[in-house]
């Protein structure tokens, strides 16, 4: 990893924007504040209507913000036109321009900037080599495949050397191998030009796989900040650990805060540590998360935290996922690694037993 | 819906569609066949020859006509191609707004009043300014024809403008490319067969027109439909239909042209 130095990049302060008005009117994005660091893989997570995509065409300037600052480096660009800011935007759509050949579209950000002839054909050839698209600068965008066309709308906006490169779900009209190899492909693009990059995804594997850190977003806000094992493992709301991977949602009560980690008891009376979201002091009942493979499965008995019956067991090759019905009522899936072996004498219908660790449950902001 | 139905079978639509084409392509089939008679009727066959085109070339007047009307065709499709394009421009790259539809049916006015009403407003709208300035010239041809041509320049490139994806702008914005250089990069030259289509419908409704022109035309300024409007008042000889059959072929040559370029894609 290269160093990152703590210098933001991009500095969203305090933005909302509304679209329509009176009645009608709907705000796409509510008060939003979030840094981006220099050289950073940022990405904005969230389903659709979340106001991702809002917020990357702020960025851009497509549209602006009705409220809020947005500085780039520094500067507030949100009043500016985007032929104005040093940030290039690789569409969904890709949106090469079909009366051009390949050379043509990468170079036309260097032309409209005023480059010299040479210089402009120079880091067009250093471009179609870092996207490996030697062999067809000639041609028209028409007569590529679409991972071509991928790779040259990436060109493109990488040419002019943006100060930050914002991508728009460009992975989403790819099949699946080929967004695999993609999304390695924009990780090595990312770590070769140390170009800050701002990418929007719905995709929580992909959001997990390429980002330094990872914005959650929903309904107009951002919801957590983090990396993607922070926001794996210690999700701040319910929202979040149900948006990112598996989760199990339990009723428990705060006993007591000590050192940032609480300790809450569960519904079988027995206690548990658990984390905190930062600056969060809640009192009485809480909902906790724990994730299917932090926890683990015991004979039913004292040393347990929970227990209950094993309602379903799904293999899955390298893994078995166990479907519990707690004794509270609650339901609880249990994941885990598969090893060669003798089977363990867990059967569906039977009594067992569940221990979460210490580092497993994480209490929820709501 | 019955998918075996087949509007083909039907009892009586052969003969149907066989009238209609007769009614339509019979009377232009006769009024070529007689421009090839060297007899000086249009109704008796007096057998092959090519007389009456020799004739209409060598009719100073016919000339005068026609070049008229290439003069003002050329000059109301140009005129009326650039203001299509700026109406185009105004009306599709925008979010729709109140009052948008009445401007759709402002352009296309020439499309609904009826051509004789325009006329007659014309005449004497023009009789007034030429009273006061005295000037009697083509610029009242050129700006009746500029305006009825406007509509039939419009569509073509309406519709063009209405499928081009408005991500390519914005690309090119995002590009560094300010608004003028992505017009002049972009949007124009996907544009391009739309502009070039509504240019040549333009010509073809100018070089056609005879109720307007009819009012607004001065003494001597003779278009070529109003040159054989004239001609058949006193009379029809074959070189008539040698001009028509002329007229049809340029028509025909450039609707043609008209069809390609609309039907290109990128």
């Amino acid at each position: 990893m290269p160093d990152k130095p703590d210098r933001n990049a991009i500095e969203v302060v305090n933005v909302s924007k509304i679209f329509g008005s009176g009645e009608g009117q709907v705000a796409a994005l509510d008060t939003v504040s979030v840094s981006i660091r220099e050289n950073e893989f940022f990405t904005l997570l969230g389903p659709s209507g979340c106001g991702k995509t809002t917020l990357l065409r702020l960025i851009a300037g497509f549209d602006f913000p009705t409220a809020g600052e947005i500085l780039l480096y520094g500067q507030d660009i949100a009043p500016l036109p985007p032929f104005k800011r040093p940030v290039n935007t690789v569409f969904q759509s890709y949106a090469l321009f079909p009366h051009m050949t390949v050379a043509d579209n990468i170079g036309f950000g260097l032309e409209m900037l005023g480059k010299p002839k040479d210089q402009i054909k120079a880091r067009v050839a250093e471009m179609l080599k870092l996207v490996k698209m030697e062999a067809l600068a000639g041609r028209r965008t028409s007569q590529i495949s679409g991972g071509q066309q991928q790779r040259v709308a990436l060109a493109r906006a990488l040419a002019p050397q943006p100060k930050v490169l914002l991508l728009d779900e460009p992975l989403s009209a790819l099949d699946y191998k080929l967004r695999k190899e993609m999304q390695i492909e924009l990780k090595r693009l990312q770590h070769e030009t140390g170009i800050t990059f701002i990418f929007v995804t719905h995709d929580q594997e992909e959001a997990l796989t390429m980002s330094d850190r990872i914005a959650v977003m929903s309904s107009g806000k951002i919801l957590q900040v983090g990396s993607p094992r922070d926001i794996y493992d210690r999700p701040a709301e319910r929202f979040v650990a149900d948006f990112i991977g598996e989760s199990n949602f339990l009723k428990a009560d705060m006993v007591g805060v000590s050192g940032g980690r609480a300790t809450v008891k569960l519904s079988s009376g027995v206690e548990i540590p658990a984390t905190l979201p930062e600056g969060f002091n809640p009192n009485g009942k809480v909902t906790i998360v724990v994730r299917p493979e932090h926890a683990q499965l015991s004979a039913a008995g004292p040393a347990a935290s929970l227990s209950g019956t094993v309602e379903n067991i799904v293999y899955l090759g390298t893994d078995t996922h166990f479907h519990l019905r707690l004794a509270g009522g609650e339901a609880f899936i249990v994941r885990r690694q598969n090893s060669r072996g003798a089977s363990d004498g867990i059967v569906q219908g039977g009594q067992v037993g569940l221990l979460i660790g210490n580092d497993a449950a994480q209490v929820l902001k709501d | 819906m019955a998918s075996n139905f087949s509007i083909k079978h039907q009892p009586g639509f052969t003969a149907i569609a066989a009238t209609c084409f007769i009614v339509l392509y019979l009377p232009i089939f006769v009024l070529v066949i007689y421009a090839f008679n060297a007899a000086t009727s249009t109704s008796e066959w007096g057998g092959f020859s090519l007389k009456w085109f020799q004739s209409a070339w060598q009719n100073t007047q016919v000339i005068d006509a026609t070049l008229l009307s290439f003069q003002l065709g050329a000059i109301a499709a140009l005129l009326s191609t650039v203001f299509a394009t700026m109406a185009a421009l105004a009306t599709t790259r925008t979010a729709s707004y109140p009052g948008l539809t009445f401007k759709y049916a402002a352009i296309n006015q020439p499309l609904m009043v009826p051509e004789i009403v325009t006329g007659v407003a014309l005449l004497i709208f023009f009789s007034r300014i030429k009273i006061f300035t005295g000037y009697s010239g083509l610029g009242y041809l050129i700006a009746a024809h500029t305006a009825f041509c406007i509509p039939f320049a419009y569509l073509p490139i309406r519709a063009r403008l209405e499928n081009m994806d408005l991500t390519l702008e914005r690309a090119a914005a995002d590009l560094y490319a300010t608004p003028w250089k992505t017009f002049r990069r972009i949007t124009l030259p996907l544009l391009w067969p739309g502009i070039l289509a509504g240019l040549m419908l333009a010509f073809v409704i100018s070089l056609d027109d005879v109720v307007i022109t009819e009012f607004v035309k001065s003494g001597g300024q003779d278009t070529l439909p109003t040159y054989m409007l004239g001609q058949i008042r006193r009379g029809i000889t074959p070189e008539i239909n040698a001009i028509s059959t002329a007229f049809l072929l340029l028509s025909v040559v450039i609707v043609t042209l008209f069809f390609f370029i609309s039907r290109k894609r990128d």
